[in-house]
């Protein structure tokens, strides 16, 4: 489909980033309860249970039943906190999750310009030339949220839970980043829009050239890399240490009721859906189809269908996995993913110096090779 | 020209929102007697600079700054600080000393030393505060050329911080081996 440049007086080149920040927010605020009802539905059925099914057809209203219950409990001040902090600390759980949103292209649409030229145009917010940095950037701010929740709620169970998290993303970081790498090696650019483009096309008119076939599997260790660190970076099963319920009550969140336990809930849940849009940018062609004759379907649906699956991953991993002994996790970190992050990078380096003709300065090299040493200086502080 | 002066009037009002924020985080970082609030007062003066070489078009900076120093580094900060439970506003009580006196010394030469700057080299600085000379400028593909452009002096200096870096690494991984 094709969309002329002015419709009426509207211009819609400029008005494209406006509708993407309407489509994300409303994305990801308004697919939460619908999301809160898939894991329990699934996570029934993997369990064998029953699983919601009173209020509404097949439970549909559960969500918005437990939404309104949370938003007309009481909403208890626990003796003793620091209330700035106390109060604080959910937003800043929700708001990077949200911000990080901003830097993912979820679609492209053609719009023929005024001089008559179809200029295909990505649907992202910001179209940053950072791209990736910006997202590890704000990701890497979401665990203030969690340790702050912790400290402030005066409460031991939740501080345990605070220093966990921080331990854990922190360690979980490196890895994530590292493996974020090697995507920015094959793509051979930081920005997002760029990286999507350079995975369309296909090997024998059928294999889809994503990241996650690239490199002679090398693409495919980086991406398992990829996702077992953002599970554990959004503190989810088997990783969900912050909040071990048979441990730590409810972990950082035990002292936080009502609405602002609603927005821990969705910030959960947010970042999730964020981590998973990087991944489908990343390594999985985001608006890229799966093959060559489905290219009818447009992009924003394989975008979406893309998203879900690392959703529907998430919650299969959850109902099927223990959660980790500490340690566990870990050695886990630091001596196995870590070190393997390191050679899949160093690998993927070498595959693609060696498959890049030589140039005098080549901009993508050193482009890597700066972001490189700078992960790197980041893992030996 | 009034285009070029428009600009400058808003990249201005950024400028002191931005530099009134980040100082009044400064001193509240340093006046605070809560630990964790310091930590979060120096966070949150560490977005500001970030958000400052934003509006100097130094974005992978901004980036950097916001990755290392406010996601990594005041991370662990935190960590430290809950970690030895001196999170109560009593427990950070220091005794007078040199310290204070020091302090405001220094303060003063820095201060000097800034108007100093500002007097002399004013309108110097001025036209290279313009980003728009430098085509890319501040981009990350800008900044690895010229730090890996050979004709360049950046490269050695580049690597020798590397590695001093990993002498860190080396050296933090042989103190705790010690006590294991």
């Amino acid at each position: 489909m094709i969309i002329p440049q002015h419709v009426g007086p509207i211009d819609m080149v400029a008005v494209i980033p406006y509708i993407a920040i309407i489509c994300v927010l409303a994305f990801v605020l308004l697919l939460v309860p619908g999301l809160v009802w898939i894991e329990r539905v699934v996570v029934a059925l993997i369990q064998d249970r029953l699983g919601p099914n009173r209020v509404g057809p097949r439970g549909l209203l559960q969500s918005i039943a437990d939404g309104v219950k949370l938003f007309f409990k009481e909403d208890i001040l626990p003796a003793n906190v620091d209330k700035m902090v106390y109060y604080l600390a959910p937003v800043l759980v929700i708001v990077p999750a949200l911000a990080a949103g901003a830097a993912i292209p979820f679609s492209i649409v053609k719009i023929r310009l005024d001089s008559g030229v179809v200029e295909p145009i990505p649907m992202v917010v910001g179209n940053v030339n950072i791209g990736i940095l910006f997202i590890l950037a704000l990701t890497s701010l979401q665990v203030y949220g969690i340790v702050l929740a912790g400290w402030a709620s005066n409460n031991k169970y939740s501080l345990i839970g605070g220093l966990r998290s921080s331990a854990q993303v922190i360690s979980y970081e490196l890895a994530m980043s590292l493996a974020i790498l090697c995507g920015v090696f094959i793509c051979h650019s930081l920005n997002l829009v760029d990286i999507v483009n350079h995975q369309g096309g296909y090997w024998f008119g059928i294999i889809p050239k994503w990241n996650v076939f690239q490199f002679y599997g090398l693409g495919a260790v980086a991406t398992i890399i990829y996702l077992i660190a953002m599970t554990a970076e959004t503190n989810r099963a088997p990783f969900d240490l912050p909040e071990a319920e048979s441990e730590l009550v409810a972990g950082f969140h035990t002292e936080y009721s009502s609405m602002k336990f609603a927005i821990f809930f969705m910030g959960e849940y947010a970042s999730m859906l964020v981590v998973s849009g990087i991944a489908t940018a990343l390594w999985f062609g985001g608006w890229q189809p799966l093959f060559p004759f489905l290219a009818f379907i447009p992009g924003w649906i394989w975008f979406i269908g893309k998203l879900m699956t690392f959703i529907m991953i998430y919650i299969w991993v959850r109902a099927t996995l223990p959660r980790l002994r500490y340690d566990a996790l870990m050695s886990l970190g630091w001596k196995k993913l870590l070190p393997m992050a390191l050679v899949v990078l160093f690998l993927v380096a070498l595959v693609d110096t060696l498959q890049t003709p030589s140039q005098p300065v080549g901009s993508h090299v050193a482009q890597g090779h700066l972001a490189a040493s700078m992960v790197i200086g980041e893992s030996q502080r | 020209m009034g285009r070029g002066l428009a600009i400058l009037n808003w990249s201005l009002i950024g400028f002191w929102i931005m530099a009134i924020i980040s100082v009044c985080s400064a001193v509240l970082m340093i006046a605070n007697r809560n630990p964790v609030r310091s930590a979060l007062f120096l966070v949150l003066g560490f977005m500001m600079q970030a958000l400052l070489y934003l509006s100097m078009s130094a974005q992978f900076i901004a980036a950097v700054q916001i990755i290392v120093y406010a996601g990594a580094i005041m991370v662990l900060f935190l960590f430290v600080i809950m970690l030895l439970n001196i999170g109560s506003p009593e427990a950070l009580r220091e005794r007078g000393g040199l310290q204070a006196p020091a302090a405001i010394v220094l303060a003063i030469v820095f201060l000097l030393l800034l108007a100093g700057v500002g007097a002399l080299g004013g309108s110097q600085i001025n036209h290279l505060m313009n980003p728009s000379v430098i085509p890319n400028y501040g981009t990350v593909d800008a900044i690895g050329k010229t730090i890996f452009d050979p004709s360049k002096p950046w490269l050695f200096p580049f690597e020798a911080t590397s590695i001093l870096l990993l002498i860190g690494v080396v050296g933090a991984i042989t103190l705790a081996k010690r006590r294991l």
